[in-house]
């Protein structure tokens, strides 16, 4: 065992590189599942990002326009959902689970002639010179842009739920669709920008892996992240700091047991491999001893009937 | 409630109508289950090049169906019954996970032939077992990573800790120690065959603990673009030659080679020769390949690294040859004596001077 083989600054910075995409996924899930539509496509929006992103980023050179594609792309396949459930109305669960499938194979298609291909590269200090003050400055001042717009969106979407007309809008279509048509509101429209939103989320997440975490093509490389994100939304009860919490604390203890792997430390494997995913979970059942509960109207459809 | 019954029965009827064509059929039809996707460019992609060949090679004749992204465990029972119902007469299952639920369906499908790929259990007439010795390949790798280390530290990221990892690490380990006894294993394991960031992970945790060589038991190709980006570290192609990564930081290169196997089993099958067997063939087979030694590698050791591939591939030299100790220190092989298949098959040790401990 040697510990000191483990350094703690590029672990911080390790772990703010694994937490990110789930991250983003997860904040934009969780303002579609606060607008009370569960959309279970999240790693299908998060794998076309991912390709939409690398695909521009190598054709343009610039990840910045990536990214941006990338959130347009999630936010296209998004729509398909928003399509398929609130204007046909079909079953949520069953429309989020076809986007995820639908995700997989068009990503893989779109993908075919990119694999093997290396991106340029993301630039990582915009900060500059700040990235240089010891200590402080790679953990806090070290990284690329999409790590601050992740922790931006974040503190963005608690201010308008918690302070803005927008917000409270929102929040009244997924607690009660049928009292927030009553009172005027489009439910429709406010829905599916919710989704869009989500879906750009998540195509973010998604270019992030394909283009700083690995940075490469490989077809169904998100393996599973969006899946975590769902979870994670629901064990952080909705809010966006708990989001936060939930996707550093994952992220940092999945970097952390890789090191401790690394550096032999005699705890069994098994328990180090599983610990990211526990101990995520213990925290936030505890954090959400303070009865939150889901949104209202969460899952179920509406329809302008009465 | 009518009309659902009247389509329910029209399903059936299809049903066994399609059944009884394809009990009828002319092609012979094969499938593949696949644990990643073919676009991973390392195991699964390779296996899928054996599925081309087959169908290059017998061309109408045969018809061949494959499903990716199988997960281990129940779900293959699931896919490969299917395949089985949908008339399959060949079925290639090509991941260990799938051991069980491959004899759990050859039971019941006592006409299907099925394949299992870097299993042991063969429970049925109708299963065979088939792997490659990839340890072979293993030890010209640990070779050039030891001659190519100069942090002395060795990374691997390992996938499940099961006897085909495990020897592959052993193998590595010795040839490395042979040629610099000063080498040091780091061993991380990521518990999944595929999973491009935690993979990419795993190798900068191993870089930014000083390792210079990464050797991957996984199955993308993300460790090589976590070590380009790092630069300065060596890495080797697994599974597939993954030569988009030469000529560094790739400098050679486990191949699989499954082609030759996949088309002489599909013949068999159409002969009526098709006989349960349990095949594990090397190099000297062809069955492992060795991706060109880029020029990255200095050329002694280059030239060390072929004739040792030489004397694997003719046999003259076994990877475990003794004098070799367990990692407890007791003795495991005597001087020249080598370790019989049965032994390497189950093997669930690490060999002496690896530290650390094989997860149970």
């Amino acid at each position: 065992m040697d510990l000191s083989a483990i350094n703690p600054i590029l672990l911080v910075a390790a772990m703010i590189a694994a937490a990110t995409p789930i991250l983003l996924a997860a904040i934009g899930e969780l303002v579609v599942e606060r607008a009370g539509v569960l959309n279970l496509g999240v790693e299908g929006m998060m794998i076309t990002g991912a390709v939409c992103g690398f695909i521009i980023t190598v054709n343009t050179g610039s990840p910045t326009v990536g990214f941006i594609a990338a959130a347009i792309g999630g936010a296209v396949l998004s729509l398909l959902f928003a399509f398929l459930t609130q204007v046909a109305l079909a079953n949520q669960v069953a429309s989020g689970l076809a986007l995820t499938l639908f995700g997989l194979g068009l990503s893989a298609l779109m993908g075919q002639s990119y694999v093997g291909i290396k991106p340029p590269r993301t630039e990582s200090t915009p900060l500059g010179s700040l990235a240089d003050i010891p200590v402080i400055g790679p953990i806090v001042f070290g990284h690329d842009l999409i790590v601050y717009l992740g922790l931006a969106i974040v503190a963005a979407t608690w201010a308008t739920l918690k302070f803005t007309r927008a917000g409270l809008v929102l929040r009244a279509v997924g607690e009660n669709h049928d009292a927030a048509h009553a009172l005027g509101y489009k439910v429709k429209r406010i829905r599916t920008l919710a989704i869009m939103f989500g879906g750009a989320c998540a195509g973010l997440g998604g270019a992030y892996i394909s283009l700083i975490r690995v940075p490469q093509w490989t077809e169904g490389m998100t393996a599973g992240v969006g899946w975590i994100a769902l979870a994670l939304v629901v064990f952080a009860s909705w809010k966006p700091w708990r989001v936060l919490l939930g996707a550093y604390l994952f992220g940092g203890i999945t970097q952390l047991q890789l090191n401790l792997q690394g550096a032999g430390v005699a705890i069994p494997v098994e328990y180090l491999a599983m610990s990211p995913y526990i101990v995520t979970i213990i925290v936030l059942v505890i954090l959400s001893a303070d009865k939150s509960r889901a949104p209202g109207s969460l899952g179920r459809t509406f329809h302008a009937s009465g | 409630m009518k009309f659902t019954t009247l389509l329910a029965s029209a399903a059936m009827v299809l049903g066994l109508g399609g059944a009884a064509l394809a009990d009828g059929h002319e092609k012979t039809k094969v499938g593949f289950v696949y644990v990643g996707p073919i676009g991973d460019g390392g195991w699964t992609y390779e296996h899928d090049k054996g599925r081309l060949a087959v169908e290059a090679e017998f061309g109408d004749k045969v018809e061949t169906v494959y499903v990716e992204n199988v997960a281990e465990g129940p779900d293959s029972e699931r896919v490969m019954t299917q395949m089985a119902l949908d008339g399959a007469d060949l079925i290639f299952t090509t991941s260990f996970g799938y051991m069980d639920p491959t004899n759990n369906v050859a039971a019941k499908f006592p006409d299907v032939k099925f394949e299992h790929a870097t299993g042991y259990k063969r429970l049925h007439p109708n299963v065979s077992t088939y792997s490659a010795r990839f340890y072979e390949g293993r030890a010209i790798q640990g070779h050039i990573a030891g001659k190519m280390t100069k942090s002395n530290i060795i990374g691997y990221i390992g996938s499940f800790p099961i006897p085909e990892v495990i020897r592959g690490i052993n193998s590595a380990y010795i040839h490395a120690a042979k040629v610099n006894p000063d080498v040091e294993f780091k061993i991380i394991w990521v518990y999944t065959w595929f999973d491009p960031a935690k993979e990419a992970d795993a190798a900068k945790v191993l870089i930014e603990q000083g390792a210079d060589v990464v050797l991957q038991h996984t199955d993308s190709t993300a460790p090589q673009a976590a070590a380009q980006e790092a630069g300065g570290v060596v890495t080797f192609g697994q599974a597939s030659d993954m030569g988009q990564y030469a000529p560094f930081p790739r400098v050679s290169s486990i191949i699989d080679d499954w082609a030759p196997y996949y088309i002489a089993r599909t013949r068999a099958v159409m002969d009526g020769t098709w006989e349960q067997k349990d095949t594990w063939d090397g190099i000297g087979a062809g069955m492992v390949g060795i991706g060109e030694i880029t020029d990255a590698v200095p050329a002694d050791v280059k030239e060390e690294a072929l004739a040792l591939k030489a004397a694997l591939a003719d046999g003259s030299y076994h990877a475990f040859t003794g004098p070799l100790n367990k990692q407890d220190g007791s003795p495991f092989l005597a001087e020249g004596e080598t370790a019989d298949d049965g032994t390497l098959a189950g093997m669930n040790f690490y060999v002496e001077g690896i530290e650390g401990e094989i997860p149970q």
